[in-house]
């Protein structure tokens, strides 16, 4: 068997230039990822467009109609890995559709890494992906200061960028940040240490990217299990399975044990956990974020849509949110406008009740009451959904705190949001008399 | 339990398993896309995962270019009887007969052909969703695709119209007419899937592995010898012991001279190897933006 390795997700943020292509490309390449049909088809590429220099942002381009025109739209990932991990890159390129890209691309990851041109050091940019990384909640933030080599390596500059951070940090959420200084275009401090950086003492890169500890980004406290579909065999051959009824889904939150407690919502009936049911074989017990199908001791009436928790810690339950959303589509967002909105396993309907502010992010500041979002606005909203959902704040748990809202007639998804936490809890004696 | 945490594999599990749930939940009229390679058969695996002990509720849906290597059809009848699963398979010759795909003069490539035939095949049975093992790794236009890609009612795929995808909340809504190409293999690399088909013991297609066979050296690559495939004259033929990374139609696999018996021997030289799987199909090198034109047209 090969060793038990994890999987790290993280997405390079930084505006155009920065050498955010470079990066990834010095990361497929030295770690020894690049095959020798990639190297050769960059070569073909660079004669045509590069002047015959090989260009390891090259790589990282993907469809035609972008390289053309010399940008990259849309989120691209990449896959490498080394003997101690692998690794999924998101890479969310810099310009107009920024926001929405890298919210799509921030909402899968373990980990942002922010370049900065040593240069110009903090811009306008830097501190929007900071407070989008903050926002979307991912849990590790790395700032990679690069083209260290266009400044002579000069520790102070290096000091000066971290000190700028370090000034709006704390107007944040984020809890784990690293400074790097690299040179991308070089390869120092990527994946091998700087000869030119006798003064950074920490680890390079991919050192960190390696090494940090992610075990526990994923919520582990207040089991959720949203009930994805109804396992029914009806087989009336077996008698096993004849009354077999499983609910299969994948846990949001917490862990669950065989014999444990748990309530039933939105109905408030309670039962306990009879069995954890996988293809292997029953479990005694499972964790987020696991596929699995419980069985209940009770015969209860559960569907899609229903939300299995533990009595510990008690989700929130309302038909009115409470939410920040990051709008993504031109037509803009409106009091009044009408959604279907899907979070965890169902979609109801939702229709806009109030547009509270739109955050700046760039001062960080709310505006309120803005007369609609626009593409790539960030804003506080209020909606009423057709039923009640079951819910946690983003803050607490990204699963259960999270929603997109889908135009009717289109299709498209329009807005990506983040649930501010509940009022109240659901109470632990809610519906015990209807049993 | 010592851990709540789950390894790469494990991950990657969860998450195909969790989409193909989504499948199951919110479209009307399923299918999924069996070949019988090696990716395909990481997602039948996956569908057991997901639904066992159910039946599995969509049906194997598989388009035969008439160019297969027997090994492969063979491998996907036995595989897919022993699922109990329905297996429908549609033709490209009876799609050419038909005139639903029409051939251009001189073209002997099934590749462009399978694409009407597919989309006939949807159109009949009224597919609302097929759920294919395509990998964003495999190539550079890939790495753009969304789990859910969405097709319009001529099968197309439009990389401008694409749906943002956040968290694991997927939009498959479609109008009547429209249908949703779903890839829950989309983070899985090559080294993953036999690192998978390692753990799950699960048989692949003899062709995987080490045999002797007679191939014929085109455009840099070794072809198999074949009633289709006739060696030209002055062409080297040569009797070697190879293997396939990647199936494609018979006339345009490339064979990797390979000694790897077993699973364990396949890992050991993906590990070691300097060509990406790809590029072992003739189809892929007429052009970088090749792949990216026969998927705007509704390949798989
Ligand atoms: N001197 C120097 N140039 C760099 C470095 N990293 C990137 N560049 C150059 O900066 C330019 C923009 O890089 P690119 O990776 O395309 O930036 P992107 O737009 O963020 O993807 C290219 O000309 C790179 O060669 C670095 O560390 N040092």
């Amino acid at each position: 068997m090969s060793p038990s390795i994890e999987l790290l997700r993280f997405n390079t943020c930084g505006s155009v230039d920065d050498g955010k292509s470079t990066l990834i490309g010095r990361l497929l390449y030295d770690s020894k990822n690049l095959m020798e049909d990639q190297l050769e088809a960059l070569e073909r590429s660079a004669d045509l467009t590069g002047g015959g220099q090989i260009n390891l942002a090259n790589l990282t381009d993907g469809l035609r109609a972008e390289r053309e025109q010399g940008i990259t739209i849309d989120v691209a990932y990449r896959y490498f890995a080394t003997p101690r991990r692998k690794f999924i890159v998101a890479d969310t390129p810099g310009h107009v559709q920024y926001t929405r890209n890298m919210v799509t691309g921030a909402s899968t990851a373990n980990l942002a890494v922010v370049l900065v041109d040593a240069r110009q050091g903090v811009i306008e940019q830097s501190r929007r992906h900071t407070y989008l990384s903050s926002l979307l909640r991912i849990p590790h933030l790395v700032i990679a200061i690069n083209k260290m080599d266009l400044v002579g390596w000069d520790e102070s500059r290096f000091l000066e960028i971290r000190e700028e951070f370090e000034s709006f940090l704390p107007l944040l959420d984020i809890k784990d940040v690293k400074f790097v200084p690299i040179s991308a275009l070089n390869g120092d401090n990527v994946v091998d240490p700087s000869p030119h950086t006798p003064w950074y003492v920490g680890p390079t890169l991919l050192g960190h990217l390696e090494t940090v500890h992610i075990a526990s980004d994923w919520n582990l406290n207040g089991f959720r299990f949203p009930v994805q579909w109804v396992n029914r065999p009806n087989d009336p051959q077996n008698a096993e399975l004849h009354d077999f009824r499983g609910l299969s889904g994948q846990i949001a939150g917490g862990t669950v044990k065989v014999g444990q407690k748990v309530m039933v919502l939105p109905s408030g009936l309670k039962s306990t956990v009879k069995g954890i049911r996988t293809y292997d074989g029953p479990m005694a017990e499972a964790f987020c974020p696991q596929s699995v199908t419980l069985q209940l001791s009770d015969d209860l009436d559960v569907s899609r849509g229903d939300v299995l928790v533990g009595l510990d810690v008690l989700p929130g339950m309302s038909d009115e949110l409470h939410a920040r959303v990051c709008w993504m589509q031109p037509r803009p967002l409106q009091r009044g406008r009408k959604y279907f909105l899907k979070h965890t396993t169902q979609t109801v309907q939702a229709v806009v009740t109030a547009l509270e502010s739109r955050i700046n992010i760039d001062t960080f500041e709310a505006e309120p009451q803005p007369a609609e979002l626009a593409m790539n606005d960030i804003g506080e909203i209020r909606l009423k959904v057709s039923k009640a959902l079951i819910y946690d704040g983003y803050a607490t748990n990204r699963l259960t705190g999270s929603f997109i809202l889908i135009e009717p007639g289109t299709n498209q998804t329009v807005a990506a949001g983040m649930l501010l936490p509940p009022n109240e809890a659901v109470k632990p004696e809610y519906n015990d008399f209807a049993i | 339990m010592s851990s709540y945490h789950l390894d790469h594999l494990g991950y990657l599990e969860t998450e195909a398993i969790h989409i193909m749930r989504e499948v199951a939940a919110e479209f009307e009229r399923p299918c999924l896309l069996f070949s019988g390679g090696k990716d395909s058969i990481c997602l039948l695996r996956l569908a057991e995962k997901a639904f066992r002990p159910a039946d599995l509720p969509t049906p194997f849906l598989n388009v035969d270019t008439g160019h297969h290597f027997p090994e492969l059809n063979e491998f996907r009848d036995r595989r897919a009887a022993q699922l109990g699963g329905k297996l429908i398979v549609r033709k490209v010759e009876d799609a050419i007969a038909a005139g639903i795909a029409v051939p251009s003069p001189g073209e002997i490539s099934r590749n462009r052909l399978q694409i009407p035939t597919l989309l006939a095949a949807i159109e009949e049975f009224r597919f609302d969703c097929a759920i294919g093992g395509a990998r964003r790794d495999e190539e550079k236009a890939r790495a753009k695709e969304w789990f859910f890609s969405f097709r319009d009612a001529f099968g197309q795929w439009d990389p401008k119209n694409q749906r943002p995808e956040v968290w694991n909340i997927y939009n498959g809504r479609v109008n009547p007419g429209e249908h949703m190409r779903v890839f829950p293999l989309s983070n899985w690399t090559e080294m993953d899937v036999w690192e998978y088909i390692r753990r799950e013991q699960l048989q692949v297609p003899t062709i995987y592995f080490s045999h002797r066979r007679k191939c014929v050296r085109r455009n840099g690559q070794w072809l198999p010898v074949t009633d289709l495939l006739p060696p030209r004259e002055k062409e080297e033929v040569r009797d070697l012991v190879v293997r396939v990374r990647t199936i494609g139609d018979i006339i345009s696999t490339g064979m990797v001279e390979s000694p790897a018996n077993t699973i364990d021997d396949i890992l050991a030289e993906i590990a070691a190897a300097r060509v990406t799987e790809r590029g072992t199909r003739a189809d892929d090198k007429s052009g970088e933006a090749a792949m990216e034109d026969r998927k705007k047209q509704g390949y798989f």
